[in-house]
């Protein structure tokens, strides 16, 4: 098959209107996707998105490619069965703060333990949009909501130590405002081997109304050249401020792809049984 | 009184866990395989993986038989420790006989309430005198010389087993076969003649295993699962067999990964499937939710075991019904099956595989561990070609639409690498396309469209394997079936007239079918395994039924006997 069939953003892109709020930065990681795989060139048809529930896992109706809308928080475990069946089709994961590192916290460890070639980008506003504002596992302490009148008084969950630490090929940050620097890092981490993992710092206009402003001014790409030492990513991502971007770590791990041994009918098995 | 039934002869070997209990009753049933005998072997333990109680029950036969009499012939205890935890399992009565040893200590009180004969061999003390012997292997001599299977069998047996790892135990364990065969009681044990001819095309095989074949033979190509009792074994199984024939298996970190897993590989073109218990069973029903409204083809496997919660994870009951009928939020029509015995496994796990890949929905198959855990010699089943056939579009379409509108409710179902087919799955209500809708008329639309799939399918004769004629009929479903089949049988022995219905398709329902049936029938008796008679009231909510219903159910984790159904039949019979 030819894999260079389409190269323009607008081949990416579905009929169907997306539910975001006006200004959401959701609407800047689809275009982010639409751009990411026209550079990559790669066929709408040979690529898979799936996603969970939330505001940010709507994402793959509004791409022309292949897409799979599931329950909450299993998106990262239904994508490792795609992928370990079909190799051959480029997978990438989409979820939210809440979707991915509450719900689905369990499934993360794993799929960056596991290594698999898939692209996990999460984007981050730190709240639950579209059950209306409740805090997720990435909120500050002292943010006040319904829920957690008084914060939730909580340390927040530290999604890129995690990754590194449980195995994950690939560790980066974006800002949905730096649409060149999201197309960019997309593009790197489906292209390196392995898990990828992308947090795309992505305001929630609605529930967050500050987060756009202080994060346009507050990202900064990071000051470090992007390292392949688990032991140098770590002490970095643990001082790390939450706004580096760009690329913090590239391992060199295998990913892992059980595959057949052979092609023989079933009927070969009876040996076994029979006396 | 012997076994009212069929000819058989019935054996439990008990000790402590770890003692060499189900090796030496593994090898016995080897050993009389050989002789031409058929048989069966089920294994009863605690929660121990060491240390616990253990017991081998096996039943041989000159004829294939797939459950278990309603007595033993013969009980070898090893040692009493823990002996009374079986009690209840081992009925035994005054035409039984107890091989025991005299180190062992005095009889506990439940055995010799039985009022058996009792042989004494000092087995440990004789292992003893053997370096390397293993207990076991004295009591596999006094068994097989009591009833009747030649030393050389049993010794080949144990050779096949574990004699070419290891040499040297081999010699120790025939030294022990030997010294058990000339230390055995003389004792009157009415023996199975053995045939000049073993019968030629017999298979050795468990239930797990037949599941685990079936489904393969039925096309599946990627499982995911999590270890779990007693379904483990399918996993293990596949996890060798799978990758000769093209396919692969992962474990997953949960069951909520595994049914996922499985979902996103059967998008991906791949017939799929997981094995798991109850507790997996709960944990999956939201993601089997979406895989019905996605229209994904996948086989769910429940091996059923004794619940709520944990409940007795190593024991069996039929109780899990009500979840894989009901378990899903929202309507959410679904196929849920039953293998009708422990051979019957392979063909309810291909037919599931036929049903999902046809249907574009999940299929939950519901074997238990009286099934799965079993090991069954019988004759090579028959070669069935079910193929796994899921509709494609065929043409490169204009203006693909996922969820078509069909007469069938079946819609060309694009797999990824497809050019034109893209579409996104969605547990959203959606419309034709796919695309999501909070709309009246597309709900009721795909609702309409899902249910009609089901309504609209020919399920052929598997459904129900239905034998014989009468105004009384038996109805049961899944392990329950073989026991009733042996009460039925020696029922019209006895000059009654009856008629069997066993269900292999328990949803969706088929009320014209059971109808016809039940033609002629005007009296059911029902039996089941679960404490609140839960496939009764499925079949009140479905079916019509003749006026005299007469459920009779209880839990596990004792296994029905047809002795007892015999009883219920003679009773219904007489009524």
């Amino acid at each position: 098959m030819n894999m260079i069939t389409s190269c323009k953003p607008a081949d990416y892109k579905s009929a169907v209107k997306p539910v975001w709020c006006p200004g959401c930065g959701d609407h800047s990681v689809l275009l982010s996707f639409q751009r990411a795989l026209a550079e990559l060139g790669l066929p709408p048809e040979q690529v898979a998105i799936v996603s969970g529930i939330g505001c940010s896992s709507r994402i793959p109706a509004y791409t022309n490619c292949y897409g799979f809308h599931g329950v909450h928080g299993r998106s990262l475990a239904l994508a490792s069965g795609l992928k370990v069946a079909r190799p051959d089709l480029t997978v990438i994961v989409a979820s939210g703060d809440g979707d991915g590192f509450s719900i689905g916290g369990n499934h993360f460890l794993h799929a960056c333990r596991r290594n698999i070639d898939l692209t996990y980008v999460v984007m981050d506003n730190r709240i639950y949009g579209m059950t209306k504002g409740q805090p997720s596992p990435t909120t500050e302490p002292d943010w006040e909501t319904a829920i957690a009148p008084d914060g939730t008084g909580l340390s927040p969950f530290h999604p890129l130590v995690i990754a590194l630490a449980s195995g994950a090929n690939f560790v980066g940050r974006a800002f949905s405002g730096d649409l060149a620097g999201t197309v960019r890092l997309i593009v790197e981490a489906v292209r390196t081997p392995g898990f990828s993992f992308v947090q795309i710092l992505s305001p929630c206009v609605t529930f967050r109304p500050d987060q756009q402003r202080a994060w346009k001014q507050a990202v900064h790409p990071a000051a470090v050249t992007e390292t392949d030492d688990p032991a140098r990513a770590a002490r970095r991502l643990m001082t790390d401020d939450g706004f580096n971007t760009g690329v913090l770590y590239r391992g060199n791990r295998e990913p892992y792809q059980p595959a057949p041994k052979a092609y023989h009918a079933p009927s070969c098995l009876e040996t076994e049984f029979a006396l | 009184m012997g076994n009212a039934m069929t000819k058989s002869l019935s054996i439990v070997l008990t000790g402590s866990g770890g003692a060499g209990v189900m090796t030496a009753g593994q090898t016995l049933l080897d050993a009389a395989t050989s002789c031409g005998l058929y048989g069966l072997m089920t294994r009863s333990t605690g929660p121990q993986i060491r240390g616990g109680e253990a017991a081998a029950m096996i039943r041989l036969s000159p004829v294939p038989v797939q459950s278990h009499s309603d007595r033993f012939d013969i009980l070898l205890a090893l040692d009493f420790e823990n002996a009374e935890r079986f009690a209840e399992e081992l009925p035994l009565d005054a035409a039984s006989l107890i091989i025991a040893d005299p180190a062992a200590g005095e009889l506990p009180a439940f055995l010799r309430a039985c009022e058996a004969a009792i042989g004494l061999v000092p087995m440990a003390k004789l292992a003893k005198s053997i370096a390397g012997a293993r207990v076991s292997m004295v009591a596999l001599g006094v068994l097989a010389r009591i009833i009747g299977l030649p030393e050389t069998a049993v010794i080949a047996a144990v050779a096949e087993s574990i004699g070419r790892k290891k040499p040297e135990a081999l010699v120790a364990s025939e030294k022990a076969i030997r010294i058990g065969t000339e230390m055995a009681p003389e004792v009157a044990i009415s023996r199975l003649a053995l045939p000049a001819q073993p019968p030629p095309d017999r298979w050795s095989i468990t239930g797990n295993e037949a599941t685990a074949y079936g489904a393969m033979k039925g096309g599946v190509k990627f499982v995911a699962g999590y270890p779990i009792t007693p379904a483990t074994e399918i996993l293990e199984w596949m996890a060798t067999a799978l990758p000769q024939c093209g396919g692969v298996l992962v474990q997953a970190e949960d069951e909520l990964a595994s049914i996922n897993m499985i979902i996103g590989a059967s998008f991906g073109g791949a017939p799929s499937l997981t094995a798991t218990a109850g507790p997996g069973l709960s944990l999956m029903t939201e993601s089997i939710g979406l895989a019905v409204a996605s229209e994904i083809p996948l086989v769910i496997v429940d091996v059923m075991r004794s619940g709520p919660s944990t409940g007795i994870a190593t024991k069996s009951e039929q109780s899990d019904l009500n979840i894989a009928v009901y378990g899903l939020h929202g309507d959410a029509p679904h196929v849920v099956t039953a293998p009708l015995s422990v051979a019957d496994c392979l063909l309810t796990a291909q037919w599931s595989v036929h049903l999902a890949e046809s249907l574009q929905t999940p299929v939950i198959m519901l074997s238990d561990q009286s099934l799965g855990q079993a090991r069954v010699v019988i004759d090579r089943p028959a070669d069935i070609v079910l193929p796994a056939k899921r509709l494609v579009p065929e043409v490169s379409p204009d203006g693909y639409k996922r969820y078509a509108m069909t007469e069938t409710g079946i819609s060309p179902m694009a797999i990824p690498g497809y050019s034109g087919g893209q579409y996104t799955a969605d547990g959203l209500t959606h419309n034709e396309r796919g695309t999501p809708t909070s709309q009246a008329k597309d709900h009721i639309a795909q609702l309409g469209k899902r249910q009609r799939k089901l309504d609209a399918f020919d399920f052929s004769a598997y459904w129900a394997d239905i034998d014989g004629e009468g105004a009384l009929a038996v109805l049961t479903w899944g392990s329950s079936s073989q026991p009733v089949q042996e009460a039925v049988v020696a029922a019209r022995a006895n000059g009654i007239e009856v008629k069997l219905i066993a269900l292999r398709l328990i949803a969706p329902a088929q009320p014209a079918l059971l109808s016809a049936a039940l033609a002629g029938v005007d009296r059911v008796l029902i039996i089941e395994q679960s404490h609140t008679g839960q496939f009764w009231r499925y079949l009140r909510a479905h079916y019509d039924l003749p006026r005299d219903v007469v459920p009779n159910y209880c839990p596990g984790p004792l296994p029905i006997r047809p002795g007892e159904v015999h009883k219920y039949i003679q009773r219904e019979a007489r009524a």
